[in-house]
């Protein structure tokens, strides 16, 4: 023992009282462990009980089903199918070149189409799912159906696709859907909100326009998933709704007969209920498949519908600003007789042309109609009789009339974002947008619808329905909307100074196909029930010179591109009229001789079915 | 000293060793141990596996070696202090030159029956050779320049030899059990206040030795969001586990966090993450509890010594636990930055238990050899 007794008591009196010091520490940082874990438990527990599930619920959204289109027959127009498909989760495959290799052979895969699928699957996790076809044919899935004994993880999946049942009939109007792009994305806050990888939404016509009430809602799915992401167990599935079905006011039956009408054509042609406005028909020539886009078109398919010099892609009816011709006629004549600057008995002499202002104007017939009176002129298209009336009228108080009737502004408001304005033109316009002063030759040939008036098929086929209905305003519509508070107020408001002007102008087009000389004289029906009334036209494309008017060459004698347009509107039945039409055909010639007999078989058929379209209308009203 | 030689024998039969176990301190031992046995049931996704099983065989074999260490008189664990530490710095030698290397760092030795980590080993045989190293030494002399360097170069010596490893975290915990001794033997309050001094003054150039990842540690620990899916990683899902488990607990085998792959190391460091994700507030504080009274315990058995050395070691012993543990539970609780230490006892591992093991062994040696003076 080298310590002595009193250095012991010296060192245990030391060590215990550092004892109790760091005693007393344990016992502060022991609370202070304590206080943390009850911060982050009992404080802090909803903000982290948040995190961890989080952490480990995962949602999953399934692409949603698409609402459908029906005609007003209840058809479905743009309806939903079942695509085969062919889904692979790489893990689940014990050997994946084995099984791919498999698949190749028995879907006859090209290198291409096969790359693409070995490209996909690098860029996936082993266990997302890999679509190796998203529509088979039925042949093709029964086989793999029946090989599936050793193709493990392979999965044939029925899913729900957009099936356009009548292919190109309703290209224009419906439009088609296929996948959704970033820019889709952006700019639709409802593709926002359901998109999911592969979703297709509209990308033109009334699928883009009604797509927020078509789109439906998303299935979820939530699942608990891993630090990996993968799928443990399905916690949820929650069910969507399937978008809206909207009811359209088309009659399939005449929009196929406009179809085949156009067929290799380049055209439009609308029909319109001229009291309701409810759209009949409404088709622009030629079409093309929608189907076609749903699966996301191929480069060759996507080239021949690009390059078509007919121009499949553009919808006339909506986007074709065309010159009226002669379509314009009513207009003028309705314009002089409410100025009052002429009446029934005003008549001209037509020589084949007249000299005003120094220059040249010509009517269409070169030996010229002799003396006519505004019935003749209307029923034989003279040109020198509306040069005359034009000029006394002036441009300014014909485009008043013009604007009324419904040229020079959108048919159908923002309905369809492609639709053209057209165009009515005065003095003022020309000011502003040209800077230059009206000449008063611009005037006469605006009388024959010629020179910078620009309208569209939907705009003519509107003016004719208003002048056929007695001269009220409507509004055209495509979807049926039984509200009838959101219709706008100056709805069948008259149009006219005075009813009997109106009356003449029908008359007179009345006389334009059905007398003999009328201009659509061999288009004619007459039997009651089908007869109808119309104008002609006949669009130049482009100046006629002196050499060409020498030569008077036939249509087909032509270049296609420097044909005239034709054009024809009409409505029917004459004694009691409820149809108006326009039809359009794109260097057609001569609206007497290509338009018009389109507009006699569609007549047929319209009114053939006005009475089953009316059979539908009383049992909408029965069944309130 | 006469007034007690009646006292003093040198046998102990076996009859009274078993009497003078700690029986509380043994209950405790227990308790941990079936806990950290069933928390390990739960790593393993509730089956009884790898970690379970090897837990279990170690956690067997540790506390059958723990009762013999306590039999063995405590005078024999006084004489073999400092062969021990040379015997455990030539293993540190070894690890340097013939260890085994994993994920970047050199820690282990093959001892072909088990994979030893012989810095765990230090953290006890540290306090044992300082222990024995100030027993005999006079209060005076304790803060003679000769002790106060001769200490230093026992705490420096292995503190080297760990770092080069590398091993940061582990060699702080062998300096923090050295410097636990220095400070119950007695050496003057000043020196620790001048050491940490130095220490904060020093600390802008040690932060510009560290290693970029033990640079990324502190920073991450400053602002656990800064990389959420990197560096942050762990605080942030650990945290999570932790406060997800609310006052009772997600329940056993249910901790989301843990048993969908979040937490990290879930085994090892941050198996306290674990058990409070599934036993909640209630069950950590009843951890804690058990934790305390173990030390408590350690603490009352050192009080009740009659030798120095007795005394001296379990003092430093019990201190050098509760720093192992709140260590690691301010880690995983984000108090402080990630540095690998493991859980007495919980954490899987058996370098450490068979440390923590052997420390409570000799504790119990000294429980049961009490009045066994030491000369």
């Amino acid at each position: 023992m080298i310590n002595s007794p009193s250095d012991n008591v010296q060192k245990l009196n030391s060590i215990n009282r550092r004892m109790f010091i760091i005693g007393s520490f344990k016992f502060f940082i022991m609370v202070g462990i304590v206080s943390r874990l009850f911060f982050l438990q009992v404080k802090e527990n909803k903000k982290y009980l948040t995190l961890s599930d989080k952490n480990r619920i995962r949602e999953w959204k399934l692409a949603p089903v698409r609402g459908e289109f029906h005609d007003y027959f209840g058809n479905v127009i743009a309806g939903n199918f079942e695509a085969y498909q062919l889904h692979i989760i790489p893990e689940q495959v014990d050997d994946f070149r084995y099984v791919i290799y498999r698949i190749k052979d028995l879907l006859e895969l090209s290198d291409a189409e096969f790359n693409k699928v070995l490209k996909k699957k690098k860029e996936i996790k082993p266990w997302e799912t890999l679509i190796v076809s998203d529509n088979l044919s039925w042949q093709k899935f029964s086989k793999i159906n029946n090989h599936l004994y050793d193709l493990n993880g392979v999965k044939p999946v029925i899913s729900i696709s957009r099936n356009y049942p009548f292919k190109e009939n309703f290209t224009h109007l419906i439009g088609y859907v296929s996948q959704a792009n970033q820019n889709d994305i952006d700019t639709n806050e409802s593709i926002k909100k359901n998109f999911v990888p592969g979703l297709k939404v509209g990308k033109i016509g009334l699928e883009k326009t009604f797509e927020k009430s078509l789109i439906g809602t998303n299935d979820v799915e939530r699942y608990e998933v891993n630090a990996y992401g993968r799928r443990i167990s399905q916690l949820e599935f929650q069910k969507g709704e399937k978008g809206k079905t909207i009811r359209l006011t088309i009659d399939t039956e005449v929009q196929k007969l406009a179809n085949e009408l156009l067929k290799d054509k380049a055209g439009s042609i609308c029909v319109m209920d001229i009291y309701t406005g409810a759209i009949i028909a409404m088709h622009s020539g030629p079409s093309f498949d929608p189907n076609l886009f749903v699966f996301g078109i191929s480069q060759d398919e996507w080239q021949l519908i690009r390059n078509d010099p007919m121009k499949p892609l553009v919808n006339k009816t909506l986007q074709g600003n065309y010159s009226p011709g002669s379509i314009i006629k009513p207009i003028v004549a309705l314009s002089a007789l409410e100025n009052g600057i002429m009446n029934t008995n005003f008549t001209v002499k037509c020589t084949g042309k007249t000299e005003m202002y120094g220059q040249t104007y010509h009517c269409w017939k070169k030996k010229g109609h002799g003396f006519v009176s505004l019935r003749n002129a209307m029923k034989q298209s003279c040109d020198t009789y509306f040069y005359e009336i034009a000029r006394k009228l002036g441009v300014d108080r014909l485009s008043e009339t013009a604007k009324k009737f419904g040229l020079g502004e959108k048919v159908f408001g923002e309905l369809f974002e492609i639709e053209k304005k057209g165009l009515v033109p005065n003095t003022q316009w020309k000011k502003n947008a040209l800077g230059k002063g009206w000449l008063l030759g611009e005037t006469i040939i605006t009388g024959i619808g010629q020179g910078y008036i620009q309208t569209t098929p939907i705009q003519l086929c509107l003016m004719t329905a208003q002048i056929a209905n007695g001269g009220y305003k409507i509004y055209p519509h495509i979807v049926v909307n039984n509200d009838v508070k959101a219709q706008p107020s100056d709805k069948y408001m008259p149009l006219y100074e005075n009813s009997n002007n109106i009356k003449i102008v029908k008359d007179a087009m009345f006389g334009s196909t059905n007398e003999v000389m009328g201009t659509s004289y061999r288009s004619r029906i007459d039997d009651p029930k089908y007869q109808f009334a119309g104008k002609t036209g006949t669009a130049q494309v482009k100046k006629i010179t002196e050499r060409e008017r020498e030569l008077d060459l036939k249509t087909f004698e032509i270049p296609y591109e420097e044909r005239d347009h034709a054009l024809y509107v009409a409505f029917g039945p004459y004694k009691n009229p409820r149809y108006a039409l326009s039809v359009i055909v794109e260097h057609g010639g001569n609206g007497s001789t290509t338009a018009a007999p389109m507009a006699t078989k569609l007549f047929k058929l319209i009114i053939d079915r006005h009475k089953i379209r009316q059979s539908m209308d009383e049992k909408k009203y029965l069944e309130i | 000293m006469y007034q007690h030689s009646r006292l003093i024998t040198n046998r102990f039969s076996l009859f009274q060793k078993f009497k003078n176990l700690d029986y509380i301190l043994l209950f405790c031992i227990l308790l941990l141990g079936s806990i950290s046995l069933a928390t390990m049931y739960s790593t393993d996704g509730g089956e009884v596996l790898f970690h379970t099983k090897s837990h279990f065989i170690k956690f067997t074999i540790f506390t059958i070696m723990m009762l013999l260490i306590s039999f063995i008189n405590i005078k024999y664990w006084f004489a073999i202090g400092y062969l021990s530490y040379l015997v455990v710095i030539g293993l540190l030698i070894g690890t340097y030159f013939f260890g085994i290397t994993s994920s970047g760092s050199q820690r282990w030795i093959n001892l072909y029956f088990l994979n030893l980590q012989p810095s765990e080993l230090m953290k006890i045989f540290i306090i044992l050779c300082l222990a024995k190293y100030f027993h005999r030494m006079r209060l005076e002399k304790v803060n003679s320049i000769y002790t106060i360097l001769t200490s230093l170069i026992i705490i420096i010596l292995p503190m080297g030899l760990v770092i080069v490893q590398p091993d940061l975290g582990t060699s702080l915990l062998i300096a923090i059990s050295g410097i636990a001794v220095l400070w119950f033997a007695g050496v003057n309050n000043r020196y620790f206040i001048y050491t940490m001094m130095g220490f904060i003054i020093a600390l802008p150039f040690i932060i510009a030795f560290l290693k970029p990842y033990q640079k990324l540690r502190v920073l991450t620990f400053l602002n656990p969001d800064r990389d959420p899916l990197g560096a942050g990683y762990q605080i942030i899902q650990s945290k999570i586990a932790v406060g997800s488990g609310g006052i009772f607990g997600k329940g056993f085998l249910k901790g989301t966090q843990s048993y969908l792959e979040f937490l990290p190391e879930k085994h090892t460091d941050f198996i306290f993450t674990l058990f409070s994700e599934e036993f909640g507030f209630v069950g950590s504080a009843l951890l804690l509890l058990i934790y305390a009274i173990i030390i408590y315990r350690i603490v009352a058995i050192g009080a009740s010594s009659r030798s120095y050395f007795a005394k001296i070691f379990c003092y430093s012993f019990g201190s050098a636990i509760f720093v192992f543990i709140t260590i690691n539970m301010s880690m995983v609780l984000g108090l402080l930055p990630i540095v690998g230490s493991p859980l007495p006892i919980m954490s899987y591992g058996g370098s450490s238990m068979l440390a923590t093991m052997i420390g409570f062994g000799i504790v119990m040696s000294a429980r049961v050899h009490n009045q066994q003076l030491i000369a």
